[in-house]
């Protein structure tokens, strides 16, 4: 699949990490399924530029990526709205927009603006970032140290063959991630660790706390109680899968996303569907968080 | 927790089987590997063993696999007494054998804390056989059950903030070998030059749930 095509990135904004959809089926050996984080808009990029859904793209956290193509390639950029531009690397700029199929000639620029709202970007090139795989994926996963470094300004990222499919002209809608993110979590393994789960959770409105991170959103809010029975008790050991809501002794829940480890030490009181996580995943610290239990 | 095996709800496509013990755990897990490779659980993408629990984990959009375990897994403590599956099912285990050099910094501690020799507790823990009940904390990393009982030693009360790869350690009921550096809170027994996990590696990860594993000392 080697081909000489590729994309420079010449500035990587706070953080850029190569992602696909990950590792799944390895978690018995204590390897996270790490991969995109808003796995819809990875696929959505992917769709617009003819990619199958799995093909390696860019995940650039807050904006501020610019890349040369050093052939000619096709990308788009999903997630929330961004503004992006189009430039031959001089002073005249064309506003292209996101979601979006945007062509790029060898030499021309693509640079992201900063996310007005939202978190993560997904940037896909045709023929997916050819970069070599590690257990079936491309995906950087920081907690565990597996898959490609995270992506550093000048690094060259060789892209694959392009296949039939061809891409996609028309701009699909874009939403704004919303100042109150509510969504569904279905009570359980351990929801009776807690005083009155489902009440609980239905009365409380969480803030996304700043040490959030690809492993995990942190919550902030009125504690959830435990119940007397289970006070002071240690669970033994459990597996822990994205969307996981664990709630630490301190009663402030920690909700598990895709880079989180394989097995936790603190009791789960309900999981996030699968569905509901890329809105988690553009939660940025100070968003409102409802987990409405199902 | 009660004799009973529980199945519980883990999200919209995944089941947590809450087991009696670690040897069901092992057992129920082994039940459920030699079914998955049988093609008798179909649509399963994990099979995760940990300390009590197993949890079966069914394709985004799928439905949980509750029927598939039910055919497969007791739930009824009077027919498997404390195992909830047939103990004798599935492959023979692995058997992995990690050379030591039984130098590490805690050596001594836990000697004291065993009121044993230094030789003695290298003597312990190289000549018992363990069972790798799960993996978790890191890629590899297999917490081993089997500990001579005086080797069953609370945890360092602060971690240390790196423990180097290769580090062989004790916490609680288990012993285990660090693949990578990380954070650690375990009493360090020694080190091994083996590779623990290895991403190029076909398998990648040197141990997996259910292997038989005895550490052999060297200079």
């Amino acid at each position: 699949m080697a081909t000489d095509r590729a994309i420079t990135v010449l500035r990587s904004g706070p953080l850029t990490v190569i992602t696909d959809l990950g590792r799944p089926g390895q978690a018995h050996i204590g390897v996270p399924r790490s991969g995109a984080l808003d796995r819809d808009a990875l696929r959505l990029a992917n769709r617009l530029v003819g990619n199958p859904d799995g093909y390696a793209g860019l995940e650039v956290l807050l904006g501020g990526l610019e890349l040369r193509a050093e052939s000619n390639c096709t990308v788009a950029v999903t997630g929330p709205p961004v503004p992006a531009w189009r430039h031959g690397g001089g002073a005249e700029r064309r506003a292209v927009g996101s979601h979006q199929v945007v062509y790029l000639r060898a030499g021309e620029h693509l640079e992201l603006g900063v996310l007005d709202a939202g978190l993560r970007s997904y940037l896909a090139c045709s023929g997916g970032l050819d970069v070599p795989e590690e257990l079936g994926s491309r995906s950087t996963d920081l907690l565990s140290g597996l898959g490609p470094a995270k992506v550093s300004d000048g690094d060259r990222l060789a892209l694959g063959a392009v296949g039939d499919a061809p891409a996609d002209a028309s701009p699909v809608p874009a939403s704004v991630p919303p100042a109150l993110v509510t969504v569904p979590v279905l009570l359980g393994p351990r929801d009776d660790w807690f005083v009155d789960p489902a009440g609980a959770l239905r009365g409380r409105v969480w803030t996304v706390g700043p040490a959030s991170n690809r492993i995990g959103l942190r919550l902030a809010g009125e504690p959830l109680e435990r119940a007397a029975e289970w006070d002071g008790q240690e669970l033994p050991s459990e597996p822990v899968r994205p969307g996981a809501v664990q709630v630490p002794p301190s009663g402030q829940p920690v909700v598990f996303l895709a880079d989180a480890p394989t097995t936790g030490g603190y009791p789960v009181v309900g999981v996030v569907p699968e569905s509901a996580l890329g809105a988690l995943a553009q939660a940025r610290p100070g968003t409102k968080v409802r987990l409405s239990p199902r | 927790m009660s004799r009973a095996v529980r199945l519980l709800r883990y999200g919209a496509s995944g089941l947590l089987i809450e087991l009696p013990s670690s040897a069901g755990v092992a057992a129920a897990y082994r039940t459920l590997r030699a079914a998955a490779a049988d093609g008798r659980l179909p649509g399963i993408v994990e099979l995760v063993p940990a300390a009590r629990t197993v949890l079966v984990e069914a394709a985004a959009g799928a439905r949980a696999p509750v029927d598939l375990v039910r055919g497969l897994i007791s739930e009824d403590p009077a027919g498997q007494p404390g195992e909830g599956a047939d103990p004798d099912s599935g492959a023979r285990p692995t058997e992995v054998v990690i050379p030591v050099h039984y130098d590490g910094a805690d050596l001594e501690l836990v000697a004291r804390t065993a009121e044993l020799s230094v030789v003695e507790v290298i003597e312990l823990h190289s000549s018992a056989e363990y069972t790798v009940a799960f993996c978790g904390f890191s890629p590899g990393f297999g917490y081993l059950i089997g500990l001579p009982e005086p080797l069953r030693q609370a945890r360092l009360a602060d971690s240390r903030p790196s423990v180097p790869a290769g580090s062989v350690g004790l916490g609680g009921e288990f012993t285990g070998v660090y693949p990578r550096s990380s954070p650690g809170g375990w009493r360090l027994l020694g080190h091994t030059d083996e590779v623990m996990f290895d991403p190029a590696a076909n398998p990648p990860a040197k141990l997996a749930p259910g292997d038989r594993v005895r550490f052999k000392p060297v200079d």
